[in-house]
């Protein structure tokens, strides 16, 4: 059975079409070369006319596991009353919604599938699983209908690693944990918040610098970016060490952000949610945009990739990892309330409701800088395109966003109403650039995938997973992007004019590096001394993802 | 019934009977049932499952035994005649959680869980300001100070002192930590003496007197002045002499039972405890770690959360979830509801009296005080399959091992027959 995608515009980065117009064929879910002749076409699109993308990956965005399942619990109200409240919001606040919308900042784990998948995104992944907590993680993402997904298992605020450091093991030792981690996670990534500081705010600490130690450990976020950066690379997994930097949110930071940069040894290294790491301590409110130094230090540094971390105004909830960060932002919660949480010697996580207003300064200027952000770095195969889902946005808000970067009238018309004061610390209105398709596409398509290490997702050339998102070319691109005409997962039409079709299962990607299985016995004493479950119990295997007859697990290889 | 055992033994087996999940127990034997690192409350779970009534493994429907199908069928019919069915007791892990949320989607159900009475008093505590919590590892390695207040933690976790406390295994070379019982009675006040002969210290011995002295203890710690001589019985310098301590801690937790709290609007003052937490973080570190009930209660309102938005009390309207943990509670919804679907598959927790037409489905030693319209008995998470549950604190879940081969349905295979009846 092949079916034909014909004569739609494709925009495929992989492969540097920037609105080629070109047949797709796809056989058994898999992007095809054209058939000999007298091969049997069973279905035919027409999409004269039409935009072609692969299906949308969204490599960072909180979707399963404790925090925000804590968020949904901590936060019913949203659910009972958003609805109403954002129907009757106005730009630039308002969102054009999917037509299934939940207005919901963290959506069940059956609405976020069908909410990615109805704006055409075919993959998200969750960033910050803590290892600990990775079953929950895969069970919420197991519940999660319509896309893949996978996540990155959260280290360096992890006793045992903390502990190697600190006896110096060496790079051999670290590098066989990391890997079992990757195993016994089932994770795709590796990623670092606050390094150190989480297990730092355990023992009282209340900030800690990237050159400052751990008072316990006596071992710095240096040493940790070091260690763990060297380990992810030596592993030859193709994402690059996750970072969310120290200070996150505090007035200042952006010197920590570009010293961060260079703890990697020129080694590659994501840092995620920049934007929330990208503020300096000018004029009269001591907070400023320091969007220009940031995205100079990204075009020079070529090891470096970012995502933004778009805010947009609106009720949300942030829900990180980062204990010590979200208990000093506690005071900012809107509602007042947040949860805060040590866990197991592994992790920490901070849940608190944010309102970010228009006519707030900070909140105006936040907006303001992760546009600069993204107008001012060079690259668009090394910026990607998140909102920190749900900390900045929720994701449902991606089509607003990419109007934003699309169109600069639109944009600077959305600018000129925030904060005045915001206003004349920003040069966003000085910033000309609009984005294309093509640089679109690249960063939430070819990019994505190409970070994230999974060649056949993310483009459109033979051999492909059949995942494909076809739009009707509009001017007003958040119309554009909210409501897909097609959209096709495994080469099975899922979605047609933006509303599902047909229910099916993604896959649960994962990166399985070679390692030395002896680092288990040190583990299993660890564990069997320290921790209260057991080694066995820790590890989440193959079957516990596809048990249920919807799950798969694919092993990514670079 | 017939059982054979599925693993060799011994067998490395993780514990449903309370919210600590211990994974450490090792079944050796099971006739006599012979378990290493079991506790009193493990030995009462496994010998309760492994010598359950052979005589009730058929389901039947008004008393008559009858074959699965035809059970399901009119469990089917009762449910679908139902406009507005209760679905309650929900002793249940993961698996047939997520199978119970699609039926009551199906069905247009309320969900209630059995110890929801105690759990939504935490849910309403950290749905008005949050809360500032820990987990069990954290316990163990970090503790130096343990207040629990008005429960003696032993009874309802009975290794919690053993693993936790006692154990002299810390990563951070601290040494045991004190514990200090406020508002327990003298009688339990022993589930906390050390191996060595230790004894807890006790504040108050009066439960009803915790919500006065909790609110003494927040005033202390911010330097208020109480004018009295004693607060619940209490003298103010033994109450000033807890806030000293709790201060000088590094890492002092504070213990809670949402359950042992007896008086009424208990949530008040577990808002209360969640405020002296807050403020000792403001100097020094310490956390809060609120006890479970059980019948796998976090495991249900993690589920419910994810899949509808919505920890338990809450119903489906046309497939649309809502939320009202009082009005949805088992007691009310008995009066508004017009079909009860009872579940109960780790314990044989009897269904509550009720003149509606009513579904068991659980255990099958459950007690049926009344001839249920169908009655369908099901394994036993843990030892006739396998599950996933959360431990009491949420951050972990861990898988639940089948231990035996027998002819019982699974709760969520049976469940998802009765949804597939309905369609």
């Amino acid at each position: 059975m092949i079916t034909l995608l014909k004569n739609g515009k494709l925009y495929d980065p992989a492969h540097n079409k920037n609105g080629v117009v070109e047949d797709i064929y796809i056989h058994q879910g898999r992007i095809v070369p054209k058939p000999l002749d007298n091969a049997k076409i069973s279905q035919t699109y027409d999409l004269s006319g039409k935009v072609v993308m692969a299906g949308a990956i969204d490599m960072h965005s909180h979707i399963g596991g404790g925090k925000v399942n804590i968020a949904r619990m901590m936060l019913p109200e949203y659910q009972q009353k958003q609805m109403q409240e954002i129907k009757n919001l106005s730009e630039p606040e308002a969102h054009i919604c999917t037509p299934y919308c939940s207005h919901h900042a963290t959506p069940t784990a059956t609405d976020t599938g069908f909410r990615y998948i109805e704006m055409g995104y075919t993959a998200a992944f969750e960033p910050a699983i803590s290892p600990i907590n990775a079953r929950q993680a895969h069970l919420e993402m197991g519940d999660t209908p319509m896309i893949d997904k996978g996540g990155y298992a959260m280290l360096g605020n992890d006793d045992y690693f903390l502990r190697m450091l600190t006896a110096k093991k060496d790079q051999k030792a670290i590098n066989d944990y990391v890997a079992w981690i990757l195993h016994a996670t089932q994770t795709i990534g590796i990623k670092v918040v606050n390094p150190g500081g989480i297990s730092a705010f355990k023992f009282n600490q209340r900030r800690l610098n990237l050159d400052e130690n751990h008072q316990h450990y006596q071992v710095s976020p240096r040493e940790v970016l070091q260690s763990l950066s060297r380990a992810v690379h030596e592993l030859g997994i193709a994402k690059p060490l996750h970072v969310h930097c120290n200070n996150l949110g505090a007035a200042g930071n952006f010197e920590t952000t570009l010293n961060t940069m260079t703890a990697s040894n020129g080694l590659p290294m994501h840092l995620t949610h920049i934007q929330f790491h990208s503020y300096g301590t000018e004029g009269d409110k001591k907070f400023s945009s320091a969007a220009a130094q940031i995205a100079e230090a990204i075009n020079k540094n070529k090891n470096i990739t970012a995502d933004v971390g778009q805010i947009l105004f609106n009720q949300t909830v942030t829900a990180s990892g980062d204990s010590m960060m979200q208990h000093l932002n506690a005071k900012h919660a809107n509602p007042k309330k947040s949860v805060i949480m040590d866990i197991e010697c592994d992790a920490g996580c901070g849940v608190l409701p944010f309102k970010y207003r228009d006519q707030n300064y900070v909140n105006a200027l936040q907006w303001a800088i992760g546009l600069e952000i993204f107008l001012s770095v060079e690259d668009p195969w090394r910026i990607f395109l998140t909102t920190d889902h749900p900390n900045g946005a929720p994701f449902t808000s991606y089509p607003h966003l990419i109007r934003l970067l699309m169109d600069k009238s639109f944009r600077n018309e959305a600018f000129a109403k925030l904060n005045l004061d915001a206003q004349s610390m920003s040069n966003l209105t000085s910033l000309d650039r609009e984005y294309s398709l093509y640089d679109i596409a690249i960063m939430t398509r070819a990019g994505a995938s190409k970070l994230i290490g999974m060649n056949d997702r993310g483009h459109l050339g033979v051999g492909a997973n059949a995942d494909i998102t076809v739009y009707t070319d509009q001017e007003n691109r958040e119309a554009m992007f909210a409501k897909p005409d097609y959209v096709f997962k495994n080469g099975e039409l899922v979605v047609k004019d933006g509303a599902v079709v047909k229910v099916v299962w993604g896959a649960t990607h994962t990166a399985k590096p070679a390692f030395d299985i002896g680092v288990e016995k040190e583990l299993k004493e660890y564990f069997d001394r320290y921790q209260t479950i057991g080694l066995d119990n820790f590890k989440i295997s193959d079957a516990e993802i596809f048990d249920d007859g919807r799950g798969s697990v694919v092993v990514n290889k670079n | 019934m017939k059982n054979n055992l599925n693993p060799t033994l011994p067998a490395s087996i993780t514990c449903p009977a309370c919210g600590m999940l211990c994974d450490d127990l090792v079944l050796t034997s099971t006739t006599p049932l012979s378990i290493q690192n079991a506790c009193a409350k493990s030995i009462t779970f496994f010998e309760q499952s492994f010598h359950s009534n052979s005589s009730n493994t058929a389901p039947s429907v008004l008393g008559k035994t009858t074959d699965l199908e035809t059970a399901v069928k009119a469990a089917a019919a009762i449910l679908a005649q139902s406009k507005a069915p209760l679905i309650a007791g929900l002793g249940t892990e993961v698996q047939g959680m997520r199978s119970i949320m699609r039926l009551a989607a199906a069905s247009n159900a309320t969900l209630d869980h059995m110890h929801s009475e105690s759990s939504v008093r935490n849910t309403l505590t950290m749905q008005n300001g949050g809360w500032l919590t820990t987990t069990l590892s954290e316990v163990k390695n970090r503790a130096d100070l343990i207040l629990a207040i008005g429960t003696d933690i032993g009874t309802s976790h009975p290794r919690f002192f053993e693993k936790l406390v006692w154990d002299s295994a810390s990563l951070f070379n601290k040494p045991s930590p004190e514990v200090v019982y406020l508002g327990v009675s003298a009688d339990k006040a022993k589930s906390a003496t050390s191996p060595e002969g230790k004894l807890a210290s006790a504040v108050g011995d009066d439960p009803a007197q915790i919500p006065e002295i909790v609110n003494a203890l927040n005033a202390l710690l911010i330097n208020k002045k109480i004018n009295a001589e004693t607060v619940g019985g209490v003298a103010v310098a033994t109450l000033q002499a807890l806030v000293e301590k709790l201060k000088a801690a590094k890492y002092a937790v504070i213990v809670w039972s949402a359950s042992s709290f007896k008086f009424s609007h208990a949530e008040l003052t577990i808002q209360s405890i969640v405020q002296l937490v807050n403020q000792l973080n403001e100097t020094t570190r310490a956390a809060g770690l609120p006890l479970n009930s059980g019948d796998g209660d976090s495991s249900v309102n993690n589920t419910s959360t994810w899949l509808s938005g919505y920890p338990t009390r809450n119903r489906f309207v046309n497939g649309k979830p809502e939320y009202d943990n009082y009005h949805f509670s088992t007691q009310k919804q008995l009066q508004n509801s017009d079909a009860l679907l009872w579940v109960s598959t780790f314990n044989p927790t009897s269904a509550p009296q009720t003149a509606l037409p009513t579904i068991v489905i659980g255990h099958p030693d459950i007690k049926l005080d009344r001839t249920p319209d169908v009655f369908i008995p099901v394994g036993i998470p843990g030892v006739d399959h396998a599950g996933s549950m959360f431990r009491m604190d949420s951050s972990i879940t861990l898988p639940l091992k089948k231990l035996r081969n027998n002819e019982l349905p699974n709760l969520s295979e049976v469940i998802n027959r009765i949804e597939a009846e309905l369609a």
